[in-house]
């Protein structure tokens, strides 16, 4: 019966489950590698029953080292496995960085095409949990940077689902970046969709004319926000979730821009050299033409994130988006002093 | 004879160039050392067999000798030589089953050969034509790493992989002493004690970390520090090709049966530069080269089966001619490669299309067109 694939109400976490069960049950070779992901579940209970249900043998508890945690997927890989790896929080990645940007970004490139490493690394980004430091970062660009990598950011529980059942089937590897303050946000979520958008897709959330909104992970629902304050300032915003942080799906943009010929940027991560800055050039040389604005980014400051008491000003918020909507129409914004 | 307890300092602390306290089973005089705990291991290499191993050192010395030359030539990027460490290459390699799979670093040519990779695939990397060569999965052997200590954890998570799968294998792990101080080689050693990994780490203590000496890596002997993690180790004399194959023979049976994983310390000397860009003679002495000369693995090998009687005109000839042939078509394969054209670059990056580098691929094309017809 199609209704036994309809589950109701999910929270965007436990969409995360069913896609790791679902994995687990269809594909023998999947396995699943973290800290505390056994018993515990994960620190987000992510994993939570996983050890019961497949065994300690899929579902494997490591030691504390990221490198070693990635460096063992690469080699399981090697024979023939498909891990998924958990890194317990975003801040905690960077000891895994060489095994990441040197080693299975690469080995495909490096052996000729001849080996395949279908890993799949789940990253609990972004702030706005109010948590002490290196739990709160959005390290994405540095992914999204290295030829070899697919980085993938889910805003929602139905899109979470899809796509990591999408990146673990995938034959390349897969950065997949989970939105941490959205875990509990619910959703309907079809297990067993006729058809689902492909991983590398860009969506138009939401169509529009005289603004393009680019958002990712939990800043979609912030953008929502926007979309709907504008909506009643009689401003018409088309919201797209990006879903795919590399490859960009720049066509999907590039379509909106000529249309709307304004475009704003938003994400959690530091401005410099960041996802926006990509998106931002890569559609001034496609769209340069159809521009009625500079492309406008609203991110993270260019400071390591902060202390949580300074987290309210440091995540892009409505209101900030508003700004930049503002600054793209030309109207009277927070930067009208620097057009001049 | 495996050192699973935690060692205590002795007098030889501070001078690990100290060679004592290993397994020797050809002394460099060509003198055949018993040892009741080794000689099982290789009770079956006979005259012949010896004679093969013999052939095989011989081999991959002159594959290094004609790779430097093609680099001295121009024909090669690089190289990294493999001279005085045949013995730790061969007896290592020849101890592996076909379905065992070894990861290397960047230095194990000799193992690439034996491990049945074409005389191209070895030169095509050093020839900057590709980063790595061959298929891992036609000869169980990964492309090489030149991070330094990398793959160790490669070869345990592969070694996970065999667990997992049921089989009676075993993963081994190529690496030097300067990878000892890799946090990678730590976390290989703590994941493989952790999941009792059928992982062998072979670890050639070659003394030169590019310059660094082997005292800066380690106070004491790299073989004790691995016990410390729950993983016995083996200190053998890495220029004694039969010592090499017994030890390492003994932790694949070890690997086989459940026993998980064993660290090696084959004590060699690297007695060429660390790579042809490099100049030894800015940081060690004539005095160490000329010592390690006497210890040579190969000349080791020639005095014993002459001992034996075996070393006679026939078998002369016969390694002459295998190692003049390989070096023959490692040259004309090296000179003779077609140099891959540029759009062959983009080639391999990921399994799925990218839109986004497709459009770079087809608008460097079109920028390479307008050159066409051009002198």
């Amino acid at each position: 019966m199609a209704t036994a694939t309809k589950t109701g109400q999910l929270t965007l976490a436990k969409s995360i489950t069913e896609a790791l069960r679902r994995s687990l049950k269809d594909d023998e070779k999947v396995l699943l590698l973290g800290e505390d992901i056994g018993k515990l579940g994960g620190v987000f209970r992510v994993t939570d029953g996983l050890i019961a249900e497949f065994g300690p043998e899929r579902v494997i508890d490591t030691p504390l080292a990221e490198s070693g945690v990635v460096g063992v997927a690469i080699g399981l890989a090697m024979r023939g496995y498909r891990p998924v790896v958990e890194i317990q929080f975003d801040g905690f990645i960077y000891p895994a960085f060489d095994q990441i940007v040197a080693q299975i970004a690469k080995l495909h490139y490096r052996s000729r095409g001849t080996v395949r490493l279908p890993i799949t690394i789940r990253v609990p980004f972004g702030g706005g949990i109010g948590s002490v430091e290196h739990h709160s970062e959005s390290p994405e660009a540095y992914f999204a940077h290295t030829a070899g990598l697919r980085v993938v950011s889910a805003s929602n529980p139905q899109d979470a689902y899809d796509l990591l059942r999408q990146s673990i089937a995938s034959d390349d590897p897969v950065l997949f970046f989970e939105p941490k303050r959205r875990y509990w946000s619910k959703g309907e979520v079809n297990l067993d969709p006729t058809e689902s958008l492909d991983f590398s897709k860009a969506r138009v959330v939401s169509p529009g004319t005289d603004v393009t909104m680019v958002a990712y992970g939990s800043l979609m629902t912030t953008a929502k926000e926007a979309v709907e304050a504008a909506e009643d300032d009689g401003v018409s915003i088309e919201l797209i979730d990006l879903r795919s942080l590399s490859p960009l799906d720049l066509d999907t943009v590039e379509a909106s821009v000529r249309k709307t010929g304004r475009l704003v940027i938003t994400h959690e991560a530091s401005e410099e050299g960041g996802i926006g800055a990509e998106i931002a050039a890569s559609i001034t040389e496609r769209c340069f033409n159809w521009l009625e604005a500079a492309p406008a980014r609203v991110t993270g400051f260019n400071i390591p994130y902060p202390p949580a008491v300074y987290e309210e000003y440091f995540l892009p918020d409505m209101d900030r988006l508003m700004d930049a909507v503002d600054r793209v129409l030309g109207k009277h914004n927070s930067r009208s002093a620097w057009e001049n | 004879m495996l050192r699973a307890t935690v060692s205590k300092p002795d007098a030889a602390e501070g001078d690990i160039l100290g060679d004592e306290a290993y397994i020797q089973l050809i002394t460099p005089e060509g003198e055949r050392v018993e040892n009741p705990a080794f000689d099982p291991a290789v009770a079956d290499i006979d005259k012949s067999k010896l004679a093969d191993l013999y052939e095989d050192m011989v081999v991959i010395r002159r594959i290094d000798t004609e790779a430097t030359a093609l680099q001295r030539q121009g024909q090669l990027a690089l190289w990294p030589p493999l001279l005085g460490q045949e013995a730790s290459q061969i007896g290592s390699v020849r101890a592996l089953r076909d379905d065992d799979y070894a990861v290397p670093s960047y230095r194990e040519n000799g193992v690439a050969f034996i491990r049945g990779v074409s005389a191209e695939d070895l030169m095509r990397t050093w020839k900057g034509y590709a980063h790595g060569s061959w298929d891992p999965q036609l000869h169980n052997l990964a492309i090489p790493n030149v991070i330094i200590g990398a793959q160790t954890l490669h070869a345990v998570g592969y070694a996970m992989g065999i667990q997992r799968d049921g089989a009676k294998s075993a993963s081994l792990a190529y690496f030097g002493d300067g990878a000892t101080s890799q946090g990678d080689v730590n976390e290989a050693l703590v994941f493989s004690a952790a999941y009792q990994a059928p992982v062998v780490f072979f670890c050639q203590n070659n003394h030169w970390a590019i310059s660094e000496p082997v005292r800066l890596q380690a106070k004491r002997q790299i073989a004790d520090r691995s016990p410390g993690f729950g993983v016995p180790s083996l200190r053998v004399d890495g220029n004694d090709v039969l010592a090499v194959l017994a030890a390492t023979r003994v932790a694949l049976e070890r690997a086989y049966s459940g026993g998980g994983p064993t660290f090696i310390e084959a004590v060699t000397y690297r007695m060429g530069p660390h790579t042809t860009s490099d100049d030894p003679t800015k940081y060690r002495t004539s005095d160490e080269v000329a010592e390690w000369k006497t210890k040579d693995p190969i000349t080791r090998v020639e005095k014993h089966l002459e001992k034996l009687g075996a070393f006679d005109e026939k078998l002369q000839s016969r390694v002459k001619a295998k190692a003049d042939a390989v070096a023959a078509e490692l040259r004309s394969k090296c000179i003779g490669m077609p140099k891959p054209g540029p759009l062959s670059m983009f080639e391999n990056v990921q399994v799925e299309d990218n839109p986004v580098l497709e459009r770079q691929r087809a608008q460097y094309a079109a920028y390479l067109e307008m050159f066409e017809g051009e002198e």
